[in-house]
């Protein structure tokens, strides 16, 4: 099913919300750089460092290849959960 | 006009169904899922099941919505095998009731070996009774691998995917299981799981058919009118009014019409 929209409209329709998610994200980073403690190697922060890098590659799918980036890649359960929430990524 | 076929009513307000019911909602189904604790006992979940079955059809009538129901233990809690066997063993007691449409939300959390031993268990079950299976897939980075954890347990058991609804699905999962004949469940969430946005944007790249929204509101952020808001925006887009009827009502329509129970209070 094909988007009813031209790239044009498409770009009137979301820039707006997506300059704002934009300014949040470089605030976000801004924030982090600001608190107290030492620089952060939190392996969160860097999955979103790739995650960035990934939207400059040129190339097309980017919310798929994120949320792949993300993943668990381990193919077997786990023996025993120890929490039940998850992190948002993967902690290689 | 639309169904809302993933909501946690035990959690919201009776203003909740009031605004859906204002918002076009003329049916719901409920899958059994977490508290946010551990139910201390089976009899917690007999409780639960009782609310389900009884007070929340009754709730939702006074507004015109009809009001289904799935039952199980969910993920969450089946670390705790033995609790999640005693529980598995009082939900025949309630699969007659009228509302009951099948197993769910059934599924895994953290992708644990003794998650998947509970998840089969349930699958045995609903293969046993002939019912429709809601299953849940796992949260964030999780969920890649757990669905397809999910969808090699349905077929180790030679399930029939077109009565399986897999839900949570996102960009990365949505193909792997349209591409197994599993029906697909979008979760319109504000922070994690998918956008309106997103949601249009990926019937738009997979198609409409058996892949439909619904918003899985419950006591975490999460928004009981998310199904309207992405019904207009796909409106906003241009998306035709049949399209936009297909995703958020008769697809709903036509998976869980094969439970047989399924009804819709049209007043």
């Amino acid at each position: 099913m094909a988007s009813p929209l031209t790239k044009e409209q498409a770009i009137d329709l979301y820039f707006m919300e997506h300059r704002a998610k934009v300014i949040d994200l470089a605030a976000f980073l801004d924030r982090i750089d600001r608190a107290s403690g030492e620089p952060s190697k939190d392996f969160r922060i860097s999955a979103m460092r790739e995650a960035i890098a990934l939207l400059l590659d040129g190339q097309s799918d980017r919310a798929r290849r994120i949320l792949e980036l993300w993943s668990d890649p381990t193919e077997n359960p786990i023996d025993k959960t120890t929490t039940k929430g998850a992190s948002g990524t993967w902690n290689r | 006009m639309y169904i809302d076929p993933h909501i946690h009513m035990v959690s919201r307000t009776t203003d909740d169904y009031q605004r859906m019911a204002q918002a076009g909602c003329v049916a719901i189904t409920e899958p059994a899922f977490w508290a946010g604790y551990d139910r201390a006992s089976v009899n917690g979940f007999v409780d639960y099941f009782r609310q389900l079955t009884d007070t929340e059809p009754r709730r939702a009538a006074q507004f015109g919505i009809a009001h289904h129901t799935w039952l199980c233990i969910n993920p969450k809690e089946s670390e705790d095998v033995g609790l999640a066997r005693e529980v598995l063993g009082v939900i025949p007691r309630f699969m007659d009731r009228p509302n009951v449409l099948g197993i769910g939300e059934i599924g895994l959390n953290k992708n644990s070996k003794t998650e998947l031993i509970i998840l089969e268990e349930h699958i045995a079950l609903a293969k046993r009774t002939g019912v429709l299976m809601l299953v849940h897939t796992p949260h964030l980075e999780d969920k890649l691998k757990g669905t397809r954890l999910i969808m090699d347990a349905m077929r180790n058991q030679s399930i029939d995917p077109g009565r399986v609804l897999i839900d949570h699905v996102e960009e990365h999962t949505v193909p792997l299981v349209l591409d197994r004949g599993f029906w697909a469940g979008m979760t319109l969430y504000p922070d994690s799981k998918v956008t309106p946005q997103r949601a249009a944007d990926i019937f738009e790249l997979h198609g409409t058919d058996r892949l439909w929204i619904n918003s899985a509101g419950d006591w975490g952020v999460s928004d009981p009118l998310a199904v309207p808001k992405c019904r207009v925006e796909m409106k906003r887009r241009g998306h035709l009014a049949e399209t936009i009827r297909k995703v958020s009502f008769e697809n709903p329509l036509q998976f869980l019409s094969q439970s047989g129970r399924f009804k819709i209070t049209t007043a």
